[in-house]
Parts: C-alpha cells; structure tokens; sequence
C-alpha cells in the first residue's frame, strides 16, 4: 500500500517496530540453512534449539503442525472478516483521498488473507478446508472483529489500535521458528505499519478538527481501546495454548508482555493525537518502568470469543453470504477451465501487486 | 458543451464506477476477486480524483475534487446511466466493466495523444490501467458465458440488461475533445468477439436509455450519492 500522500508526522514509536521487522528479516536470511530435511524428533529438536526454520519438507510433530495450522488459520480469517468492519466506510468515506487510502488498506487485509493461506498450505491444507472451518465455526477469528464500525471515526482508531497492536504482535512473529510463517509476516508487517499510520493520521486530523469531528474521535476511542488489549489474548494463566507454542518458538513472547509493550507505546502516541485512553487507573510505574493499566474485562472478551459479541453473527452471516453466493463463479471458473485446459485450475485472476498498482496520488 | 463539462463527465463515469466497484471489497466470490476488483475501484478512484481536480481548475471557481464529489445533487452529475446502474450479481459486474472499460481504453487511447496536455497526461495513465480491466473483465466473461448453465444463464441476462445503456455512451458530442460517436464502430468490433467466443449472444437495439449526460439519472441513483456524500455534508466546512 503506498501512502505518500500521508502527512509527514509518524506515531512516535513506530520506527523501532519497523527496525526490528528489518532485523527479523535479516536473521530469517542468516538462518537459511544446508538443505537437509529434519527426519525425526531429534533432528526437528536441534533445528528450534538453533534457531533455524522449519521449513515444510521437514518431519515435525504433530502438535506443532497442528497449533500452526490453528495459528495461521486463525490469523489468515482475521485478515478476512476483519474487511467488513472497515469496508463498511469505504463507500462513505468523506473524502476521495481518504476513500482511495481505506479502499486500499482493506484490499491489503484480502492480500494479507492470501499470503497467510498460502502459508498455512505449505501445512497440508487447503484454503477450501479453513473456509470450511471459519464458516463452520470451527476455527475463529480475532475478537475484536466483533465490535460495530459505528462513525466515521472508528476507522481512524480501529486502524491506529488494532493494526497497531497487529504490528506489535506480528513483529515477533516474524521471528516465529515456521519459515513459511515467519516470511509471510515480514511482508504482513510492511504493510501493516501502514495501515496504523493511516489510522493515526486519520484520527488526527478529526482530532485536530471541529469540536463534533473531536468528539467522534474520542468516542472511537473509548469503544476500541480494550477490544485493542485485548487481542493479544487472555493473561499468561489464563491462556490454553500458550507454553507449548513458546516451547517450539511458533510464539515468542507471552500475551501480558505483548499487552504491556503496547500500552508503552500507545501513551505517548494518545498525547500527540490529543485523546483520552479511557482508563483512569493508566499512569506511569517509574520501579516497572511500564505503565500501570486496567486490564480488559476477561468476561466480555469470553463471552464474545464464544459468539455473543454485537456482530458476531452479522460477521459470520456476512461470509457464508458471500461464500455462497460466490459459489456459482468459482464453479464456473472451474468448468471453463476444465473445458479449455483440459483440466480445472485455479481461477486466479490477475491479483495485482497490491503495492504496485494502487494509483495512489502523490 | 463547455471544456469543463467534458472533463467533468470523464470524471463523474469514473467516479460512480469507482463507488459501485467498491462494493465488492470483502463481497467477492473470492478472495483472489476481492484484491482485483479493488485494485480496479482503485484505478477509477484515482482517474476521477485527476479528473474532477482538472475539472475543477478548468471552472476556475475554486471547487476541488471534493467539493465536486460531494457537493453536487443528482441533476448535477453528468455520468453514463451504465456505471450507476447497480451490480446484481457477479456477472453484472463483470459485463458492466467489459462494457466500460472498452469504452474508457478506446477514449483515453485518443485523449493521450490529444491537443490537451493535462488531459493527455491523465489519460496516458489511465490508458495502461483499463487495459488491464479490460482484460480482466474479458477472462471473467469468457468464464461466465462458456462455464455452466447456470453462470451463462446469468451472464446472458446481465448482457440483455445491460447492453441498452451502452448506446449513451456514444452519443455525439462533436465539440468534446473526442466525439464519443466515433468510438461505437471500434468498441463494438472488440465487444462483440468476446461475447461470441463466450457463448453469449447481443440483444436487440430497440431501447437506447439515456438521460444521464444532462443529469437525468435512475431512481437508485440517489441512494449511491445519499450513502457516499452523507458524512462529508454532514460536517460542513470539516477537514478529513
Ligand atoms: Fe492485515
Ligand atoms: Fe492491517
């Protein structure tokens, strides 16, 4: 996603994230590795203790192929659903720069969708199988996607918050021990970073700008900031996949150190916006030298993981909705095929290069 | 027929093609459609920005692309009644934009190299970006028309609903920088061939709907400006 027509002030922070996507990037090179395959446990065991990347020709255990799968599913559907709350603004978007930058970002999130797809096939499962399993329920998407896109405003703090705490979180998954994965989120963040610096520059200007654009910024604010927390997961305790994933280097660091590094950063970006982070007990711990924070209510976040968030069911109507109604196409495009190539193919139309050619004034 | 108000139909065809376009984002058939048809809302988006902040300069009375956009009623805008009508289905969608995106490449194709520089800048861009959409959107026809029964059948009736609008495009218009009349001979000798290698077959020219170059517009066309002006009018004066 280009963006040069954003305005030159960055989110103060955002720098150090896309240095350590760069080192990521770096290491992910210095760890390509003699091809020879990991046959067993021991040799599997030897590739994570020296931080190499498994890669998919490698034997691995099942539970680490299995928590994979689960993981990039899961964040390869959140990428997906996570379109509607933001293409909800494209077509009222009130200016034609700011409707070209929304349209543009949520066309990323589809790409982003792809990349992680891709990559959660190198698994030894197809797209059509995860679909399968978000429209079934059976694998999920990050909660958040759940609250309503209500004003205007929502799109600057839905972007600023929750593509930021993205950033956060996939950062150290660029480092994750699943080359594929690994690889797919240092071009996931590239492109996300974006995505939380349009969302900052958004919410700016709204925040800079009449007293009811000021009050739509705000109100974005409250209603985002802990659904943003509470993405990186229930407290370490609390969390049923959490050690085996850090054990084999899928996840690097806990959900609270992540929440943690988020609130530090978030703060002082608050104060160049000029809004309100809706918690009062939020201070500065100069011993912790973290900031003091309320946690999220973990009984909110249980009940909309179990399905009754706001849009729950809208979000997931939505997508059987389309999956069905697009049924015809694909099986036309695969009729087509079979009549014209001798035998079906996948329908992959012209996908663009998302960053290339979005046409993007300078 | 004023310079302005050919640039600003230009822009007005890009524009509403590029909001009916946008739909599709997270409602494609599939993801791989989501990323295209969103590059080619895009690719519109940014032709019509070009165009309506040329237009807008031409009018010398201090409105920009926005103020354009926004601040017009329906009897001012001055698209094609074909980019407003709305995308019933896949098929619609795919045989609207082969319609007029044939008709955009043709039409640019000749403003690049026209006396206007501006517009011949623009256009240039723009030429590249509907080639490609003209190309998509004839891979789809081509799928949809010789697919099953059930996506020719669909594609056939988005054929016969559509083609009638098509005749507004080239109405003459002999003091615009290029006469639309002269491009339906060109545009139905590379229409036609894709229809028929997909199976497909040209209604009957009986009915010629037009209305929409001097603002006489369809009845859902109101809603399309109710729903993308809405915030804009809502917080006059605002910055975005
Ligand atoms: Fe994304
Ligand atoms: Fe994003």
């Amino acid at each position: 996603m280009e963006h040069t027509d954003l305005a030159a002030q960055r989110p103060p922070g955002s720098e150090l994230l896309a240095e350590q996507v760069d080192a990521a990037e770096r290491d992910l090179l210095a760890a390509a590795r003699p091809q020879r395959r990991a046959v067993g446990q021991a040799s599997f065991d030897a590739l994570i203790d020296g931080e190499h990347k498994v890669e998919p020709t490698d034997w691995m255990p099942e539970g680490y192929r299995a928590g994979l799968i689960r993981q990039i599913a899961q964040h390869a559907h959140s990428e997906v659903v996570g379109m509607q709350p933001e293409r909800n603004w494209i077509t009222r978007a009130p200016s034609l720069r700011r409707k070209a930058i929304l349209l543009a970002k949520v066309q990323d999130e589809a790409g982003h969708g792809l990349y992680l797809y891709s990559a959660a096939e190198t698994l030894g499962v197809s797209r059509e199988w995860m679909l399968d399993a978000l429209h079934e329920g059976r694998q999920r998407y990050l909660s958040f996607i759940n609250y309503p896109t209500l004003t205007w405003a929502d799109v600057g703090a839905l972007a600023w918050l929750t593509d930021g705490a993205a950033v956060v979180n996939q950062v150290t998954l660029c480092r994750s021990s699943y080359g594929p994965y690994a690889r797919a989120m240092v071009r996931v963040c590239r492109e996300e970073s974006f995505h939380h610096r349009q969302g900052f520059d958004a919410l700016r200007v709204l925040a800079a700008g009449t007293p009811a654009q000021r009050a739509m910024a705000q109100d974005a604010v409250d209603r985002w900031w802990y659904p943003a927390l509470a993405m990186f997961g229930p407290p370490h305790n609390r969390s049923t996949h959490s050690d085996r994933s850090m054990a084999w280097k899928i996840k690097r660091f806990s959900n609270d150190e992540l929440r943690q590094r988020f609130v530090d950063i978030c703060v002082p970006q608050a104060e160049v916006l000029g809004v309100r982070l809706p918690d009062p007990a939020l201070r500065w711990n100069a011993e912790r030298g973290h900031h003091d924070f309320t946690e999220p209510d973990w009984d909110e976040l249980r009940r909309v993981v179990a399905g009754h968030g706001p849009c729950n069911r809208q979000r997931m109507d939505h997508r059987r909705r389309v999956h069905e109604d697009g049924a015809w196409v694909r099986e036309a495009a695969t009729a087509y095929a079979a009549k014209h190539h001798g035998g079906p193919q996948h329908s992959t139309a012209h996908q663009g290069a998302p960053a290339a050619r979005q046409g993007l004034p300078a | 027929m004023t310079r302005f108000d050919s640039v600003l139909r230009l822009g007005d065809d890009a524009l509403v093609a590029a909001q009916r376009m946008a739909h599709w984002c997270a409602c494609a058939p599939q993801l791989e459609e989501d990323v295209a048809l969103a590059n080619i809302a895009l690719d519109l988006l940014g032709q019509a920005r070009a165009l309506l902040t040329y237009a807008g300069g031409i009018e010398g009375a201090g409105r920009d692309e926005d103020r354009l956009a926004y601040q017009r009623d329906e009897r001012e805008f001055t698209n094609a009644l074909l980019v407003e009508l709305p995308d019933a289905d896949f098929a619609v969608a795919v045989v609207k934009l082969l319609f007029f995106a044939t008709y955009q490449n043709l039409l640019y194709q000749r403003l690049a190299t026209g006396a206007d520089t501006t517009l011949a800048g623009i256009a240039g861009k723009a030429v590249k970006e509907t080639k490609y959409h003209v190309e998509h959107a004839t891979r789809w026809t081509l799928r949809l028309g010789d697919g099953t029964v059930e996506s020719r059948r669909r594609a056939q009736a988005a054929v016969d609903g559509l083609w009638p609008f098509t005749h507004e495009l080239f109405e003459p218009d002999p003091l615009a920088p290029v006469d639309p009349a002269g491009l339906r001979e060109p545009w139905a000798a590379l229409v036609r061939p894709v229809l028929t290698r997909a199976t497909l077959v040209v209604p009957d020219d009986d009915w010629r709907p037009t209305g929409g170059r001097v603002g006489l517009h369809t009845e859902g066309f109101g809603y399309l400006l109710g729903e993308m002006q809405s915030v804009h009018r809502a917080h006059p004066g605002a910055r975005w």
